[in-house]
């Protein structure tokens, strides 16, 4: 455990990647598998359910460190993490621990769910008063399932492929899919030469970058292939060994959530991997993005939910075909097979070709792309004629060109601190527009401010404050915000009678004063572009 | 009537004609230290504990009438008796106790109970109104022994030097960087210092404070070899031209606030050591303990917190507004609200 906060610490210490993969690759190379293993699981975000509710171990915190619960209410607020406000607040260890990480996760931290309340506390008491400060808030964190440290997963698999002398492509696709964090699967990660078992494997996405600008620089259009750029749920199709996998690119499994996919799954050749967008589909064409979400809320999914929000995948690339490898076959040949694939299993109405969009000129396509909110796209997918799907977001072969967002000048009415590194300083902003006279709240958003326009904005909330709410201050409505975001649609449930998908701050509007915000009138009319 | 209580210019004495640490131009004024939230020009006269006197001369200039006093001594002013007591915050810092007819009160203007070799050690003093900060006024508060800061720093140093980097950390001019340079380790290396803070090295050695040897930066020339050295700024030094003349920097924060994550991050800097000339969480309930005060009043910080846990210990305690500043961090206007 001292080997892993150690190395939490460095992470943390330092904002330079080179020095992240430093801490990584000496952290790996220090410990024994069984630790190194649990580490990548952590590092690379995937959770442990939370094994004990916070009240409980906030009660726990309160006994130990022998506080009124209402001082413990201040200190979390003014710390702004709960796992670092106990840290701090518990006394100080009669004893120091040297047991690694392993020993700390599966027979203290997982058997915890197993446990009566009483052996909970006890244990976790006893790891307290074992644990300095940075052990206690890293294992805090890991009680609270809220580990969470800044590198990403490329960081991690820079460090193994340093440590293991293997590429950063051969680490990256054995570390997806559904692994269990024993030292045999570090053992392979790093090994060699490894024969590689897990069916259910997928690869590594390609993602394109953001196209700023005119697409003439892109050189020749007949170089290039245009998609409509869809907004569903990033997936790949996996068949292999007569068993369907579905991958989300957030690396989870979701196979069972898919049932149509499933059934389409079992159409396929054996040795298939096909990249796509599950879609929300019906009648040719899709349903707003909202209706999916109604979907994916859903822990069980009824007839009812599934007549009404079908879903497709919508075929952008294939991976694997006849068990092969085929991301270096060059795009046409590719799209080519998979269109023959598609075309196929036509009848069963569970896949359809994400189709390239023939265009002469880049001006041409410009043209099109102005009907991407009546097609429910966000533009379009620009793809290389002749590249290979490679790995990760790289440039040069694929782009994505895609619309403006929905913006809106909305005026800052509430503000609350904000969690971690902005602990204490005003970063969660609720904006209103004006509806008949009266600011009506609109809109919650985060990020979008600079480092300096933050702090002018808390300094700013600091003075104007009109009325506290616990954390939430009402302040005068005098700063005009410009808010973007992606999607809107009818919502009962708020009380503008709207909802937005992703808002964000585009920009602080200090040219504006409150009354150029926009009205609730303008946002709807937004409703039927 | 109260003994002291606060009009428009600051803390005022009426049966001593006074106020103590004025923010406004009053005749008669009491400094507790040398900070410039506490000790602020415009007054016409100025009496302080003997070893602030040079501290004042280089903070106010000369144009002013100052009086000094021994610790310990006590001087009648109008109706009162006035004497001043070491607060351990920075050299020559102290708390004032007043004394009217039998009732005695104390301010304590900042301090700290942990080991300071630049200044004199906090003192406890018996009174029956208390007059204390609260800038970190909650239980996370809690430093570690100021040796174990200093291993840590001298450590992070040595890494540096070895990795051919210039260290560099950030503390008040006045206080803060001179405890630092105690604890620095000379063997290490070179020990640098911003002009404002080498100034504040003069007064302190001219007042029989002893330092290790240092080096005004001056205006760093060009091609000038920084690697292994160790430099102390001030705070307002952080991104300055002047900061990047020193080649590849690994810049450390000393401030009680970097106690917390998020502050230390929000920093931008490479390292925050946890180094406060202001009492922690358990300091200050043991120095208000000490005092025997049965009422309490609760300046510049958290007050509101304190306020309550002082009360709920059956202590007459109440929250006093005053425009003490306490540990600042730059750019953090409301750190402590």
């Amino acid at each position: 455990m001292k080997a892993f906060a150690d190395l939490y610490t460095a992470l943390d210490e330092t904002t330079k990647t080179n020095a992240k993969v430093e801490a990584l690759a000496n952290y790996f190379r220090a410990v024994p598998p069984e630790d190194a293993v649990w580490a990548i699981h952590f590092l690379i975000g995937r959770r442990i359910k939370r094994l004990i509710e916070t009240r409980k171990l906030v009660a726990w915190a309160i006994e130990e460190a022998g506080i009124p619960e209402w001082i413990f209410g201040e200190c979390y607020s003014a710390v702004g993490d709960l796992a670092e406000a106990i840290a701090l607040l518990l006394p100080a260890p009669i004893a120091t621990t040297d047991k690694s990480l392993r020993y700390w996760v599966e027979e203290r931290l997982l058997p915890l769910r197993q446990w009566s309340d009483e052996q909970q506390r006890e244990s976790i008491g006893f790891a307290w008063l074992e644990m300095d400060e940075r052990q206690r808030f890293v294992w805090n964190k890991l009680i609270t399932g809220e580990f969470r440290v800044g590198v990403s997963q490329s960081l991690v698999v820079r460090a193994l492929a340093e440590v293991s002398g293997l590429s950063t492509e051969v680490i990256s696709h054995r570390m997806m899919g559904d692994w269990i964090p024993a030292p045999t699967f570090y053992n392979q990660l790093i090994a060699k030469d490894t024969e590689d078992t897990d069916v259910s494997r997928p690869y590594p996405f390609f993602l394109a970058y953001p196209l700023e600008g005119d697409p003439a620089g892109l050189g020749d259009p007949s170089e290039w292939i245009a998609e409509w750029k869809w907004d569903g749920i990033r997936s790949q199709v996996i068949r292999r060994k007569w068993e369907t996998f579905v991958w989300s690119r957030g690396e989870d499994l979701v196979t069972e959530r898919f049932p149509e996919l499933e059934a389409l799954g079992a159409l396929l050749p054996e040795g298939t991997a096909i990249d796509g967008e599950i879609m929300p589909w019906q009648g040719g064409g899709p349903l707003p993005f909202a209706q999916m979400q109604r979907r994916i809320g859903r822990k069980v999914l009824g007839p009812k939910i599934l007549a009404e929000v079908p879903v497709v995948l919508l075929a952008y690339d294939l991976l694997e075909w006849q068990g092969e490898d085929v991301r270096e076959w060059p795009l046409e040949r590719r799209r080519a097979q998979l269109d023959a694939l598609v075309t196929s299993l036509a009848s069963t109405g569970r896949m359809v070709l994400s189709a390239s969009v023939p265009f002469g000129s880049w001006e041409d396509l410009a043209e099109l792309r102005h009907q991407s909110r009546e097609r429910r796209v966000e533009g379009f997918m620009l793809k290389r004629v002749g590249s290979p799907y490679r790995v990760g977001r790289k440039r040069g072969d694929w782009w994505k060109w895609k619309i403006q967002p929905y913006s809106v000048d909305c005026v800052l009415i509430y503000a609350q601190p904000g969690h971690g590194r902005r602990a204490s300083l005003m970063t969660d902003y609720t904006f209103a527009v004006w509806d008949d006279g009266e600011l009506v709240p609109f809109a919650k958003a985060y990020s979008g401010l600079t480092n300096e326009e933050i702090a002018k904005v808390d300094a700013w909330v600091r003075r104007n404050t009109v009325e506290k709410f616990g954390p939430v201050r009402r302040v005068k409505p005098e700063l005009v915000f410009e808010l973007a975001f992606e999607g809107i649609q009818n919502s009962p449930r708020h009380r503008s009678g709207i909802a937005v998908r992703f808002p964000r701050i585009a920009r602080w509007r200090e040219d504006k004063k409150p009354e150029d915000a926009d009205t609730i009138g303008t946002i709807r009319n937004l409703l039927t572009i | 009537m109260p003994l002291l209580r606060v009009d428009q210019n600051g803390l005022w004495c009426e049966a001593g004609g006074f106020h103590i640490d004025p923010w406004g131009s009053v005749p008669k004024a009491l400094i507790t230290h040398g900070h410039s939230d506490h000790a602020r020009i415009g007054s016409s006269s100025y009496l302080c504990a003997a070893p602030s006197e040079r501290i004042l001369r280089l903070r106010l200039g000369s144009e002013f009438q100052l009086q000094t006093i021994t610790y310990g001594d006590r001087l009648t002013v109008g109706d009162v008796i006035v004497s001043f007591h070491p607060a351990g915050h920075v050299l020559g810092s102290a708390q004032i106790r007043v004394e009217h007819r039998g009732e005695v009160w104390v301010v304590s203007g900042d301090y700290k109970l942990a080991a300071d070799p630049t200044c004199a050690p906090f003192e406890p003093v018996r009174c029956n109104t208390f007059v204390t900060e609260s800038t970190f006024g909650l239980p996370i508060y809690r430093w570690h022994a100021p040796e174990t800061v200093f291993t840590s720093i001298n450590d992070w140093w040595r890494a540096n030097r070895d990795h051919g980097r210039c260290s560099m950390i950030f503390g008040y001019p006045l206080g803060k960087s001179q405890r630092a340079l105690t604890g620095l380790d000379p063997e290490i290396g070179p020990i640098y210092c911003h002009g404002a803070i080498e100034r504040m090295n003069q007064v302190y050695r001219e007042s029989g404070v002893s330092l290790p040897a240092t080096t005004a930066t001056g205006e760093p020339k060009r091609g000038q070899n920084w690697a292994g050295a160790m430099v102390v700024a001030p705070p307002s030094a952080q991104g300055s031209t002047w900061m990047r003349r020193f080649g590849e920097v690994s810049t450390g924060m000393l401030s009680g606030w970097m106690r917390i994550r998020g502050t230390r991050r929000r920093q931008s800097m490479d390292r925050g050591f946890v180094l406060s000339d202001h009492a922690d969480w358990p300091g200050l309930l043991q120095a208000i303990g000490a005092t025997g005060a049965d009422c309490v009043l609760v300046t510049h910080g958290y007050r509101a917190p304190l306020v309550r846990w002082l009360s709920e210990q059956g202590k007459d305690a109440r929250a006093l507004e005053t425009r003490f500043e306490g540990e600042a961090l730059e750019n953090e206007a409301e750190a402590a609200e």
